[in-house]
């Protein structure tokens, strides 16, 4: 699976069978994925993650949604589902079957129907915007190979009560499978939304997803976003959400990685509005020999705008993690307001965690920070809590739950926060 | 001289010889003797070039294979040139370079008045003395004499000492034991595109090695050594600290210093035994080219110290002003236990200048610690990045490190970029880094303005105190001088 050629005869077939608007956007992104190939570590935003090994490994390709019924979905279901609209892509391709649509102001389609219907323009100006800012093979193949996408519309001035529910489900009860969910949303004016994403594999083969989900969001929106990471440790995956404000609006992000192989989340932001207002927040709390990788860019391409950060890490066992963090101040973006922190903490000796907060300032009048560390637990607060008879076991589980609800506490979806926090209590046993 | 040429004319000589005739042909290949002009190596780098320079400067075989063995590996890393800094600047034709030449007879003006003016206006900001300046633009008169005076009755007490402080050449002719047993243990070779072709072609430099239990009376300073001026573009410094030595080294200077060079390409390495301790501080004010971005110095520095013994400490501090292009992550590898890297810089650039400067912590032994204060000043068209890593190794435990990177961006055509590297392997590491970035608030300029002091110096008197913290590290020789030096460097970037 290492060999470009091998993707050849997919991709020809893909083209061939699908003649509709996306072949051209396909086409230049199958020449980039050539160009770059797959990432190494020589790559600088893949230099400690390493996925090469990945690619050394035969997968299915899969073209069709497969034979997984609403039952054997019916498991796999997050908290507050009742009440939810539920998206479900399997193995990649969005199946409109299994999916559940309960709002009526959601306009779900297919990527392919909405890049030739009135939402034309907007696919135009959107789809593949991601590719400006992740210059790698990989993205570049997910595009080559855009089908079975899908396109959410949220229609102007309506307020979503009902959250956004996303599944990534990837049966690969039979064979290893890799998988490429691609979507795109559009956040229209004035509009709300709570988008909850999650990864989850059926079956004991490997399987490696490789999803990308491009967001707009227009004037006076509000984006709440949730990606709830926690497959079994036989699932790798690189996992891309690429935001875009085109109007001063107001994005909440949070990303919760709790378990996987090799785990990679590219969080982009790109302020390309004046007055826009970002808040991204993530949680990666890893255990055996998981490896997170968590890349988050925020783009100030416009004047005015306040971003906030925070990223904390714990890391067990065998665990690595790696945090990058990029702020761009471009020269117009004056008066921007950027702020971005990362902690992390070491619970074992084969632990490991690679930080990289990076500033890029091109603009004079701003005020950017950002501050990272990397440490243990207070030994003073250990043995302030056992000094009144609290077990070290629990005393030590206490402290990193406290550390960890600085990024629980902005989990809004009351049933989603008590179902993350039952998998940390699980995991603190206690 | 082209190395195919050279090749050719052998084959030609080879044919009808001996076998023992050809064995005498090729030791002489060894002792070879230049067909160059003698002052001046022609354009270009080759083996025979390298020849050259080790006979040029009469060095012994093992210095010759030395450089040959790092000609080789420079050769080999053609395509490694590093190009993942933060920089833009055409490629570098290394074939365009003359690598050697011999100290020249300056020209000597008779007296002050032949100066430049706008260069001795600068000197005069900077408050060097007559006799000083005089020194600096090479006027012949007997202040020089004066100097080297001062320079051989600094020797004579550091003699008594013990204590050996002269040039690379001196010590490879004179301690052949020292610099076999240390040269390239700290910056080996291969370890970057620069550095290799540092350790081909490097002309002089200087070698400081302080005995056991010493502590170096005065701060040493290329300034003092005879031999000092033109040492040319490829420097290599050595200074080992033996066993609870202490010493602090001065390099550069706060005059504006003009050279024809355009690439520079030093190396420096710094070994400290246990309990001893290197201070090594830098003014770097090469030229920077002009208001246009036009001509500079390229300068692609390798600096690194070990901390080799336990509780031994390294501090590096830089004060870096000129150059149109630098390169230069000074590191320190904490080997032993209880060992303490510090690094303390300022970086300003103005105009076109560019600099992606930086450090590397290595925390190797057990209770290692580090600082890191880095202050960034961007004014002009220019672009300052901070490049930094931090590693804890595995066997580190109680690592600590603390780093700080402020920038001051001056106006909006400038960039102030940080790219920080933390890579922790110990639960036990307790690792912190802090980065800013601001502007000089307007509030402040106006509160100076309002006492009747012009924009300015309530420029150059902010930019003083957002860099005091390294400012203070400093000698105070160069304390002074330094603080001037900010403002001069950032002359015409305000209003």
């Amino acid at each position: 699976m290492n060999s470009v050629e091998h993707y050849k005869e997919h991709f020809d077939q893909l083209q061939s069978t699908d003649k509709n608007g996306l072949t051209a956007i396909r086409k230049n992104a199958f020449d980039a994925f050539n160009k770059f190939g797959i990432p190494t570590s020589r790559h600088e935003e893949w230099k400690y993650t390493r996925i090469g090994g990945l690619f050394n490994k035969q997968y299915q390709f899969p073209v069709s949604t497969g034979s997984l019924s609403a039952n054997d979905i019916n498991d796999l279901r997050l908290p507050g589902h009742e009440q939810a609209n539920e998206l479900v892509f399997i193995n990649g391709i969005f199946s409109f079957p299994l999916s559940k649509i309960i709002s009526p102001e959601l306009i779900v389609q297919s990527l392919e129907e909405a890049a030739s219907n009135e939402f034309k323009e907007i696919v135009a100006a959107n789809l593949g915007h991601s590719s400006d800012y992740l210059k790698d093979g990989i993205n570049a193949l997910n595009t080559a190979f855009v089908n079975g996408a899908v396109f959410v519309h949220v229609s102007k001035g309506k307020v979503t009560e009902h959250p956004i529910y996303i599944y990534n489900i990837t049966d690969a009860r039979t064979e290893n499978i890799f998988s490429q969910p691609r979507s795109l949303v559009h956040v229209g004016q004035n509009a709300q939304v709570q988008l909850i994403e999650t990864y989850v594999t059926i079956g004991a083969s490997e399987s490696f997803t490789n999803a990308v989900m491009e967001i707009v969001v227009e004037e006076n929106a509000l984006l709440e976003y949730y990606k709830i990471q926690n497959d079994a440790s036989h699932t790798n995956q690189v996992s891309t959400t690429h935001i875009r404000q085109v109007g001063k609006s107001y994005v909440h992000a949070v990303t919760i990685s709790l378990n996987g192989g090799i785990v990679r989340n590219n969080l982009n932001i790109v302020l390309d509005a004046e007055r826009c207002e970002a808040h991204l927040y993530g949680l990666y709390f890893q255990k055996g020999k998981s490896h997170i990788d968590n890349h988050t860019v925020v783009d100030n391409v416009k004047p005015n705008c306040f971003s906030n950060e925070l990223y904390k890490g714990v890391m067990n066992d065998e665990a690595s993690g790696v945090f990058n963090g990029k702020i761009f101040v471009r020269q117009l973006a004056q008066k921007t307001n950027a702020y971005q922190s990362n902690k992390n903490v070491l619970l074992s000796d084969n632990a490991t965690v690679n930080a990289k907060p990076q500033l890029e300032i091109f603009a004079d009048d701003v005020k950017c920070s950002h501050g990272c560390t990397v440490g243990q637990l207070d030994e003073e607060a250990l043995f302030y809590l056992q000094s009144r008879g609290i077990a070290g076991k629990v005393a030590h589980s206490l402290l990193v739950r406290a550390f960890a609800t600085d990024i629980l506490e902005h989990v809004k979806p009351a049933p989603i926060r008590a179902y993350i926090e039952t998998l940390i209590a699980e995991r603190l046993e206690y | 001289m082209n190395p195919e040429v050279y090749k050719e004319s052998q084959i030609d000589v080879d044919e009808g010889l001996s076998t023992i005739e050809k064995t005498v042909l090729t030791d002489y290949k060894y002792g070879f003797v230049s067909k160059f002009d003698a002052d001046e190596a022609p354009k270009g780098l080759s083996e025979d070039i390298v020849r050259f320079i080790s006979a040029r400067k009469n060095e012994p075989e093992w210095m010759l294979e030395w450089r040959l063995k790092a000609y080789k590996q420079w050769c080999r890393m053609a395509d490694d040139e590093p190009t993942w800094a933060n920089l833009k600047y055409p490629p570098i034709n290394y074939q365009n370079i003359i690598y050697y030449s011999a100290p020249k007879q300056k020209m000597n003006p008779k007296s002050l008045d032949e100066i430049d003016p706008e260069l001795r206006r600068t000197f005069e900001k900077l408050g060097i003395s007559m006799n000083e300046q005089k020194r600096l633009t090479g006027v012949a008169v007997d202040a020089v004499i004066d100097s080297i005076s001062i320079g051989t009755s600094f020797k004579e007490q550091l003699g008594e000492l013990g204590i050996i402080f002269c040039s690379m050449s001196e010590a490879i002719q004179e301690h052949p034991e020292l610099i076999k047993k240390y040269l390239s243990s700290v910056v080996p070779t291969t370890d970057n595109y620069f550095a290799a072709l540092n350790a081909a072609v490097f002309s002089d430099g200087s070698f400081c090695y302080i005995p056991k239990g010493v502590r170096c009376p005065m701060e040493l300073s290329t300034y003092f050594r005879i031999n000092a001026e033109n040492t040319g573009q490829f420097e290599r410094t050595l200074i080992v600290a033996d066993e609870g030595s202490y010493v602090s080294y001065l390099e550069g200077c706060t005059a504006p210093m003009r050279d024809e060079n355009q690439l520079h390409a030093a190396v420096v390495e710094l070994i400290a035994m246990d309990n001893a301790e290197i201070k090594y501080s830098t003014v770097q004010n090469w030229y920077p080219g002009d208001k246009n971005g036009v001509g500079g110095i390229y300068n692609f520095v390798t600096k690194r110290g070990i901390c080799q013994g336990v509780n031994s400490k390294i501090s590096w501090t830089q004060v870096e002003t000129g150059s149109a292009i630098t390169w230069k992550y000074p590191s320190v590898i904490l080997k032993g236990d209880n060992s303490t890297g510090e690094f303390y810089s300022v970086a300003v650039t103005n105009n076109h200048q560019q600099a992606d400067t930086g450090t590397k912590m290595h925390h190797l032994g057990k209770n290692t610690k580090s600082r890191i204060v880095s202050k960034g000043i961007s004014a002009g068209f220019s672009n300052n990045s901070y490049r930094g890593l931090v590693h804890v190794g595995k066997k580190a435990s109680n690592a600590r490190n603390f780093s700080q990177c402020d920038s001051l961006l001056l106006g909006d055509k400038c960039g102030a970029h940080t790219f920080p590297y933390i890579e922790v392997r110990n639960k036990t590491a307790l690792v912190e880094h802090e980065a800013t970035t601001s502007k000089i608030g307007e509030d402040q300029i106006f509160y100076c303005n309002q006492r009747g002091i012009d924009t300015e110096t309530a420029v150059a008197l902010i930019v003083n105190g957002f860099a005091k913290e390294v400012m203070n590290q400093l000698p105070m020789e160069f304390a002074v001088e330094a603080q001037k030096l900010l403002a001069i460097s950032l002359e015409g970037s305000v209003g």
